[in-house]
């Protein structure tokens, strides 16, 4: 199995900065429309770290205009150009699947000190 | 060159130039010895043999380390023989990598598929099976498999339960969507028969026109 992870380890990103579920972040995302490539924006809290090794993901929720939006990315996908840590969270559980049938003032999570 | 013999290593993902996120099998690939050149006028057709892998020499008997020793290599765990059109341009004991592979080329890997027993027509042929429950007595059987009276008789090739697995299969048109020459390793997009450590033989893919 070490030889597989060997493969993997050469994809592996390491600039990334440490993040994980509670926190918001800024997520920029190259999108090719077309021949032209621009960086797409996308903010919300993490609610999950999913899998691992180069299969690793994390789904990012935000809610925009009363609609709950929720993404997934690859962590390690060299589509991501940026991961900007806004806020970090005080949250008990690793997945915040909880979140989902918060509204308002439910949804909010802790800030940590 | 043609093909290599390899054993499957595992399977994991990997992304590529247009990162995009991409299925691999990672096989280790070679290096392989050529053990015997076969020729038109000694055989009666043109072929090279390629051995993988030495065997200690208390596995092997006399005969086997005789044949290796004409080559000058050691005993090989594994033998294949690959027609060639023009044998002269391989020299015995002569050693074969996976530089013979590249990026984006196709390859067909043939290997001998996971055992899975005595199966039945729901594993095997993937027959729906039965309602099951509700009055229904019919589970995971095949149901009917034929006529009556006329032609009192079941038809060749009906599909019906037996062993499954454990045969030789081919899988064709994989594409190679990297070489790790120092590695001696391929990556290989999509799955390959056989359980991980399982010997697999890799060639260029004889679907691909030109």
């Amino acid at each position: 199995m070490h030889r597989i992870s060997a493969i993997e380890a050469g994809h592996l990103r390491a600039d990334l900065p440490e993040f994980g579920p509670g926190d918001t972040v800024k997520v920029h995302y190259r999108v090719v429309e077309g021949s032209r490539e621009r960086t797409q924006l996308f903010q919300g809290v993490v609610i999950g770290r999913q899998n691992g090794g180069i299969r690793e993901t994390f789904t990012v929720r935000k809610v925009s205009f009363g609609v709950g939006v929720e993404r997934i990315f690859p962590v390690h996908s060299p589509k991501i150009s940026k991961i900007e840590v806004v806020s970090r969270g005080k949250v008990r559980r690793a997945k915040l699947y909880y979140l989902r049938d918060k509204v308002g003032k439910q949804a909010r999570i802790k800030e940590k000190r | 060159m043609q093909g290599l013999i390899g054993r499957k290593l595992g399977m994991t993902q990997t992304f590529t130039e247009g990162d995009f996120l991409v299925p691999v099998t990672v096989v280790q690939a070679g290096p392989c010895v050529i053990s015997q050149i076969k020729t038109e006028e000694s055989d009666g057709y043109d072929a090279i043999q390629i051995g993988f892998e030495t065997r200690k020499d208390k596995h092997s008997n006399k005969a086997e380390q005789g044949h290796f020793a004409k080559a000058g290599v050691g005993v090989a765990k594994t033998l294949k023989e690959i027609r060639v059109d023009d044998p002269s341009k391989y020299k015995l004991g002569q050693t074969l990598n996976v530089e013979s592979f590249a990026a984006g080329e196709k390859a067909d890997v043939t290997a001998v598929s996971k055992g899975k027993g005595f199966s039945g027509v729901i594993k095997r042929w993937n027959f729906s099976g039965g309602p099951g429950g509700h009055g229904s007595h019919l589970h995971r059987g095949p149901g009917s498999i034929g006529m009556a009276a006329s032609p009192s008789r079941v038809i060749k090739g009906k599909k019906m339960p037996g062993q499954y697995g454990n045969v030789k299969k081919t899988v064709t048109n994989l594409e190679i969507i990297k070489v790790v020459a120092d590695q001696n390793i391929l990556l290989i997009k999509g799955a390959v028969p056989g359980a991980n450590g399982s010997i697999v033989f890799i060639r260029k893919s004889e679907r691909t026109a030109g």
